[in-house]
């Protein structure tokens, strides 16, 4: 185990001996690449998870063809596609993406289908009473109305993305912090492993957050029911 | 309080409610349960039409048939001649539970039945602000529900629905779970819009004492299967006070005899073990010595 102080010195170091911190552009490139394949992951995940789950909870039809497929799928661990994602998919990147993107995909769908489903039938019946069509029941109802599931889903998502990406790295790429970590293991230069782990937490921690203002920015409404704003 | 003559109506009264004959069952086959059975009642228009019975005895089967959610198994009910046929902005629920959407802010919320229906213009903006205020809420226009009282979000409920001038408010128990205090201040506040605006309303609560002083007529009924016991009149003059209809020997007389109407089909509905029930037999058996 290497101790704190050497770990930190590394990190901080002008001259690291072990040739990764905060002055080295590679310490970056690792951060970037990472922070980017996460991002497309993230991103397509909630672009198509979104809408996937309001399908699946608004529409009978549709979760009864669909859902049982989905459930054999979900279970599936994201390191038991590691194979077939790099036999699927050319290059590093996308088997990576991949990865990453399939368990944030599921988290995202599954907390935005029980989000539809968790709304009041009051709210619905309300809606139609004044005059709501189904299109506008859809729009005012049950997609505000299912925002605090799928911000829970998001959250999930982006912390299941972050665990499957460094799975992924360690497997194949040449950049990454998952990368940094499994090479620093071979090479045995284990500061590097504590820089990656060190990284990994703060640039995790950065991205919820994010996702976090953003929910709370958007569910104003709820903020200040749970009394978590200033009220006014 | 204005008094009630015809220039004070935006329009004459409308939305007459005729239920004839109408008995409904969920289930099919042996596992039918009738809920309704042979109801025939007519909902005056202008009229605040308040309907008791003992609670679970299907009086909100029967609003779902009049709001037209679900069509009646048998017999027919109709909106000023004309056969309702589903949900329609004419007739307008406020339920027993808030359904206050929590993502809009009160004045959005108002605002939700004419906006759904595309006529957000400035006209209605005006009259949102106007029925805002008097629900007592301008200060408050901009809060979301939760941060809302019990009282101030049955006030904005009712805003919500007086906005769309329905024919006809459908009001199921609606100031149920209120503490007595706020649950006194809103009949007598929804009493006195009455009184303003001569709205036909039909009024359903399990409270007598509610029941007597906001009803016109007084319809009783049973318990499960639903069946209209008895029409009362409710001849107490408006506009009425709380204080004053305890005073009253004419709604002292209606109470008595609607009570010793209700004590039976709350026994039975006791048996069952309803709390509204018995706390109908609690009231009689005080009032008459008798249980």
């Amino acid at each position: 185990m290497p101790g704190l102080t050497v770990v930190f010195t590394e990190w901080v170091s002008k001259n690291p001996p072990y040739g990764l911190s905060i002055y080295t552009p590679e310490y970056y490139q690792h951060v970037l690449t990472s922070v980017q394949r996460v991002a497309i992951a993230f991103g397509l995940a909630t672009l198509l998870g979104v809408p996937f789950g309001l399908l699946l909870g608004w529409s009978r039809k549709f979760k009864d063809f669909v859902f049982p497929v989905f459930e054999i799928l979900r279970p599936i661990p994201a390191l038991a596609w590691v194979p077939l994602a790099i036999l699927m998919f050319k290059g590093t990147e996308s088997p990576v993406i991949f990865i990453t993107f399939l368990p944030a995909f599921f988290a995202t769908t599954l907390n935005t289908m029980l989000g539809v489903h968790s709304i009041d039938e009051s709210y619905i019946r309300a809606a139609y009473c004044l005059g709501a069509k189904r299109a506008q029941i859809f729009r005012h109802v049950v997609l505000p109305g299912a925002l605090p599931f799928i911000f829970t889903g998001l959250q999930i998502s982006m912390g299941v993305g972050w665990f499957s990406l460094v799975a992924g790295e360690m497997i194949s790429g040449e950049y990454g912090l998952g990368y940094v970590i499994y090479s620093g293991y071979t090479l045995v230069s284990y500061p590097v492993i504590a820089i990656g782990m060190i990284t990994l937490g703060l640039v995790g921690w950065i991205s919820s957050a994010l996702v976090r203002i953003v929910g709370t920015s958007l569910m104003q409404w709820r903020v200040r029911s749970l009394g978590l704003g200033d009220g006014s | 309080m204005a008094e009630f003559t015809p220039a004070t109506l935006k329009h004459p009264p409308q939305g007459e409610i005729r239920v004839d004959n109408v008995s409904h069952s969920y289930g099919v086959g042996k596992f039918a349960k009738e809920v309704v059975k042979d109801c025939g009642f007519t909902i005056e228009a202008g009229k605040l039409t308040v309907m008791i019975g003992p609670s679970g005895c299907g009086k909100s089967t029967l609003i779902r048939l009049i709001a037209g959610f679900e069509k009646p198994s048998k017999g027919s009910i109709s909106i000023d001649g004309k056969p309702i046929t589903g949900p329609g902005k004419d007739r307008l629920v406020v339920f027993q539970e808030t359904a206050l959407f929590p993502w809009m802010s009160a004045y959005n919320n108002t605002l939700y039945g004419p906006r759904a229906r595309g006529e957000d213009t400035p006209e209605i903006h005006r009259e949102a602000q106007s029925l805002v205020e008097r629900v007592g809420l301008t200060a408050f226009r901009n809060k979301y529900p939760t941060q809302l009282s019990g009282g101030m979000q049955r006030r904005v409920e009712l805003a919500r629905a007086m906005i769309n001038n329905p024919k006809v408010m459908i009001l199921d128990e609606p100031f149920r779970g209120l503490d007595a205090m706020t649950k006194a201040l809103m009949q007598e506040y929804y009493s006195a819009l009455h009184e303003e605006f001569h709205q036909t309303a039909f009024f359903v609560t399990t409270d007598i004492d509610e029941a007597i002083f906001m009803a016109d007529r007084l319809i009783i009924v049973s318990n499960i299967p639903t069946r209209v016991c008895a029409v009362v009149e409710v001849d107490v003059p408006r506009p009425r006070r709380l204080v004053d209809i305890y005073e009253n020997d004419r709604a002292n007389q209606i109470k008595m005899s609607a009570l010793s109407m209700l004590h039976e089909e709350a026994m039975k509905s006791f048996v069952g073990g309803s709390k509204a029930a018995s706390d109908f037999v609690d009231a009689y058996s005080k009032r008459t010595g008798k249980t």
